[in-house]
């Protein structure tokens, strides 16, 4: 039961998750924390920080670990199968009849009607993010590290990776 | 030798690319047509224009696709293991480390650090997501769908798979306007 709950939390995301791995994120976490209830927002958002700051592609290091740390290397493989595989068959099998479409308006207007929907989801799990660290850290700890990352990132162009490092790091002196 | 090749250069794609998988699609273009020589320019736009029309992680449709292409059914797994399985595996690796001290305060501190700052960079995706919904739509139509998008999904709860399969199939039920203006482009 677990290999298929693992399945379709994967799969359901990806099939309709137009826009890359970035825009699976909150459709991931919405089955993951909400759905399956398999992690606290808190946990989703230590594995997406650490997930960021390494590299590869952000959608299958989620699937990996979140399988594996449900139903060990198999519920990892179930995972990551539920990830790759619908959208790459899709690709494979329906190559020439894909072709025809590629420059199709309508194909073209799919993920640019998809994606305000996603700007909402991303922008809910924004809220939730800040909102715990509110209550775990209190205003002060929380407003200093979101303008702190946000210079740092946005500003200056530091690499996310040194930023969440420096943040592991302030949070082991700071906030234990 | 050409499996071989096959998976070292999407190692090198999977452990490079940072910024998840569409920062790994000019890496790929590096690897596949500067240094192997194994797929034409035009043709690899050809293949990312083709997985952008279909859902789901970019880099593993690319690394599975070209791999086929190059080296069969044992060269798509080739790539798809190269490209995947070694930043899964430091994923777990290190996660399961830091939970291995979760009883300390420290490292529990170091959880709630990293909070804002993951903020912050869902933060800066939404804002793009929504610029990007501006420049094809204009503030209207999207303020529209985005107010549309939180009653459905934070009012009335509605799983987020449903509103995009809606939204999807109102594009393709949607009659053409503007028929006239568009046809040029259109037929080939």
């Amino acid at each position: 039961m677990i290999y298929w709950h693992i399945f379709l939390a994967f799969f359901i995301p990806n099939i309709v998750g137009y826009g890359g791995g970035p825009a699976l994120i909150p459709l991931v976490e919405h089955e993951v924390v909400h759905n399956y209830g398999w992690m606290t927002v808190d946990e989703f958002a230590e594995v997406l920080a650490l997930g960021n700051a390494l590299p590869g592609p952000i959608a299958t290091k989620m699937a990996g670990f979140v399988g594996f740390e449900q139903a060990g290397v198999l519920g990892a493989v179930v995972a990551l199968f539920a990830t790759i595989a619908p959208s790459l068959i899709l690709m494979l099998v329906l190559m020439g009849v894909l072709m025809k479409f590629k420059d199709s308006p309508k194909v073209k207007k799919l993920s640019a009607i998809v994606r305000p929907a996603i700007a909402v989801l991303l922008g809910l799990m924004t809220y939730r993010f800040a909102f715990s660290s509110l209550s775990d850290n209190g205003w002060i700890h929380t407003i200093f590290l979101l303008g702190a990352s946000y210079f740092l990132m946005e500003v200056r162009k530091v690499h996310p990776a040194f930023v969440i490092t420096a943040a592991l790091v302030y949070g082991a002196i700071f906030l234990a | 030798m050409k499996q071989i090749n096959l998976f070292m250069a999407f190692l090198r794609v999977g452990l490079l690319g940072y910024g998840g998988g569409p920062a790994a699609i000019p890496l790929i273009q590096k690897e596949v047509v500067e240094r192997y020589g194994w797929i034409e320019e035009e043709e690899l736009s050809d293949i990312l224009a083709i997985g952008n029309t279909l859902p789901g992680p970019i880099a593993t449709k690319m690394a599975g696709y070209i791999g086929f292409r190059i080296a069969g059914v044992i060269g798509m797994i080739n790539a798809l293991v190269a490209s995947v399985i070694p930043t899964v595996a430091l994923l777990i690796f290190v996660l399961f480390s830091l939970a291995s001290f979760r009883e300390y305060e420290w490292v529990q501190g170091m959880t709630r650090g990293v909070l804002p700052v993951v903020a912050v960079m869902l933060g800066v995706l939404t804002w793009g997501f929504i610029k990007k919904s501006t420049a094809d739509f204009g503030w209207l139509r999207v303020m529209f769908l985005v107010i549309l998008s939180v009653i459905t999904l934070q009012l009335l709860g509605v799983h987020p798979a449903i509103l995009i399969v809606g939204l999807i199939l109102y594009v393709f039920i949607k009659p053409e306007k503007r028929k006239g203006s568009e046809k040029a482009g259109e037929t080939s």
